[in-house]
């Protein structure tokens, strides 16, 4: 655990090995399961600050909810609830 | 006794199967689904106009064999991005239970109209629509943590 786990780590975390918390599926944890294009309010916690779709490494969402969120954040901006591309979104 | 009966039995049996297959066969692009529309109309329209607009689209969807379950109108909402030089619109959400080759009329109808900026028609599977009644229930009104409550 020691040498294998923080080499694989030390590019992305500073933080020390034994404090990172592990990632989970927020949508299989709360049991959600649709994912409503019309609540942009939602979606923003899947998009950064310039309205890119955030990656799975990042969010911990399984690869099943990844892809409702993608469908939904694409959706949204069709119908301009979301924007294509922004600057401090956040 | 028992060997006539069993066989009528099975005749009227294969007999309804028979026509039960071709009533399937001739129904079965009228099967129905629940949709969701969602439609922006241009904000230069009057009240009256935009009422009108809508009022004709729920005609379309009831004569179609369309039953509207429910509507939302969210008014003259800000857009994320221009549109037709436009910064504002009108939001209409149509749900409704319809056959499928009704939703190529309504779009085909949203195409001539020029009063519709963005339309979007979904079809609604069953957690989707159980989401949508929820949301119409009042499940989550406050607008931040809302779908995080959703656990259904």
């Amino acid at each position: 655990m020691s040498k294998k786990g923080k080499n694989s780590n030390f590019m992305f975390n500073t933080r020390p090995v034994e404090h990172q918390r592990k990632k989970y599926c927020r949508f299989k944890k709360s049991g959600i399961k649709y994912i409503d294009y019309k609540n942009p309010d939602f979606l923003l916690k899947f998009v950064n600050e310039q309205g890119k779709i955030l990656p799975r490494r990042i969010t911990g969402t399984s690869l099943k909810y990844q892809r409702k969120v993608a469908q939904a954040v694409k959706r949204a901006r069709h119908l301009a609830l979301l924007p294509f591309v922004g600057d401090q979104l956040k | 006794m028992y060997f006539p009966f069993h066989s009528s039995l099975v005749y009227s049996f294969g007999m309804l199967s028979f026509a039960d297959f071709f009533s399937v066969k001739k129904n079965k692009k009228m099967e129905n689904y629940q949709y969701e529309s969602v439609i922006i109309l241009t904000p230069v329209l009057s009240e009256k106009q935009m009422e009108d607009a809508i009022a004709g689209y729920r005609q379309l969807i009831t004569e179609n064999d369309g039953t509207i379950i429910h509507e939302e109108n969210w008014g003259l909402t800000k857009l994320a991005y221009p549109i037709q030089k436009k910064v504002t619109g009108f939001y209409h959400i149509f749900e409704f239970n319809a056959p499928g080759d009704l939703v190529a009329k309504l779009e085909l109808a949203y195409r001539r109209d020029e009063q519709v900026m963005r339309y979007l028609t979904t079809r609604l599977d069953k957690h989707a629509a159980r989401y949508n009644e929820r949301r119409r229930n009042g499940a989550f009104k406050k607008s931040n943590t809302e779908t995080e409550v959703t656990a259904s």
